[in-house]
């Protein structure tokens, strides 16, 4: 009888990782997961940001993925390795600050690693040619597997048969007849699929798989790296808290995090100590962290932004209580300030 | 039958499973784990975690802003 052969899939949360998985257990082959948590992942950290009680705890779809397949999933944390890819990618960024295609190859890269430790055959992933613009090409399948060290033990399994032949396929471990062809950004193939193995209820992220795809986040990230003067490093702090809150920089030195809910507010809470952070006690209002090193007439500008965001917007005068790092408070009065005196631009 | 507990307070998921993950890896079969978290989403993330990796849930307790999970090395 001749061995099974073990395979280790790339798992994201989305529909194609989850289906190229299933082609390749199909074939009898040992299949685990693997899955990278970069920091910026769209998975996890939203649970304890949001209001308590009111939003139904979001899944962790990886996990879901890996359990709707019936196979291990490894999580990885990549967070200190990832640092390189983003500050520094080869291939450069997407639309925004993703950068898909040097990411591509550092998590397969992993990948590469992690079957060597662990005693198994091969790599799968969801990619799909001409599904992405810049990351899943026809011309960036062979850049992955090449630079990724990977080569021919990465198989695609969703569009392998309009690739060369990989070591599994000449091997035999897998049939390549039963593998796909599928191409272009059209999700029909897909659903089709899905339908086929039963799977309904799937992810099916927009953007893709990372914060770094949005917009309204990238732009926060350039920001707070201009703000420090291009040193780019950052810690997992950064990363989250450019998730939460209403960001305004009135000033190259500091910026203001305005909690837009309860459940933010009690978030930042937990960073009291790493900000001075300031809030109404004249009237109820949201809890403001200060990040920079504001001057004290600078404090004076936070505190009438700070009782702009409160009930007290309308007052002649609105008390402001101030908390330094160490614990030290002071409360200050100060008029709100008008909205026609807070220019576009402050708001990052 | 070791008895471990490991502090997850302020970490957000999926880092507490991360951690679960990792030091479920130096531990034994019949082994347990009380993990400790600040983060509601463990109470839905290990347990999912768990099922996948064949470890037993034993008991999930939340207090004061706190999230417990009690498990069973599978
Ligand atoms: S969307 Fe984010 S996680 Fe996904 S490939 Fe691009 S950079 Fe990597």
């Amino acid at each position: 009888m001749s061995m099974q052969r073990k395979a280790v899939a790339l798992i994201s949360g989305g529909l194609d990782s989850m289906l190229a998985a299933k082609t390749v257990m199909e074939q009898g082959v040992h299949v685990e997961g693997i899955n990278f948590f970069t920091g910026f992942c769209v998975e996890g950290h939203t649970h304890a940001i949001r209001e308590r009680g009111k939003a139904k705890l979001k899944r962790n779809n990886s996990l879901w993925v890996a359990e709707q397949l019936g196979i291990k999933l490894h999580i990885v944390d990549v967070i200190e390795d990832y640092k390189n890819v983003l500050i520094n990618p080869r291939h450069g960024y997407g639309a925004h600050m993703n950068p898909c295609l040097d990411c591509k190859i550092f998590m397969v890269k992993k990948a590469r690693q992690w079957i060597a430790e662990n005693g198994f055959d091969f790599i799968i992933t969801g990619e799909v040619i001409g599904q992405r613009p810049m990351s899943q090409r026809k011309a960036t399948m062979p850049i992955v597997a090449r630079e990724s060290g990977a080569d021919d033990l990465l198989l695609r399994p969703l569009c392998a048969r309009n690739l060369p032949a990989t070591l599994p396929e000449r091997e035999g471990w897998v049939d390549r007849e039963k593998l796909h062809a599928i191409t272009g950004r059209s999700r029909k193939p897909q659903m089709e699929m899905a339908e086929q193995f039963g799977f309904d209820d799937y992810a099916q992220p927009a953007g893709g798989c990372c914060f770094l795809t949005d917009a309204s986040y990238s732009s926060k990230l350039v920001d707070l790296w201009k703000a420090r003067e291009d040193n780019k490093d950052y810690d997992l702090d950064d990363v989250m808290l450019l998730k939460v809150g209403r960001h305004i920089r009135p000033q190259q030195n500091f910026k203001l995090i305005v909690a837009r809910e309860e459940g933010e507010g009690r978030f930042l809470q937990g960073y009291k100590k790493d900000f001075i952070s300031m809030n109404s006690v004249s009237h109820s209002g949201p809890l403001v962290l200060v990040d920079g090193s504001p001057s004290a007439e600078d404090l004076y500008l936070a505190a009438s932004i700070t009782a702009r965001y409160g009930q007290g917007r309308d007052a002649e005068q609105v008390d402001i209580n101030i908390m330094s790092k160490d614990g030290s408070e002071r409360t200050i009065q100060v008029k709100p300030l008008l909205a026609e005196n807070m220019p576009q631009a402050w708001f990052i | 039958m070791n008895k471990e507990v490991l502090n997850a307070r302020r970490l957000l998921c999926p880092l507490p499973v991360i951690r679960t993950q990792d030091k479920v890896k130096q531990l034994q079969v019949g082994d347990q784990l009380e993990v400790i978290c600040t983060d509601p989403g463990v109470m839905q993330d290990i347990p999912a975690w768990c099922r996948i990796n064949g470890h037993k849930v034993l008991e999930t307790i939340s207090a004061d802003n706190e999230y417990i999970v009690i498990l069973e090395v599978g």
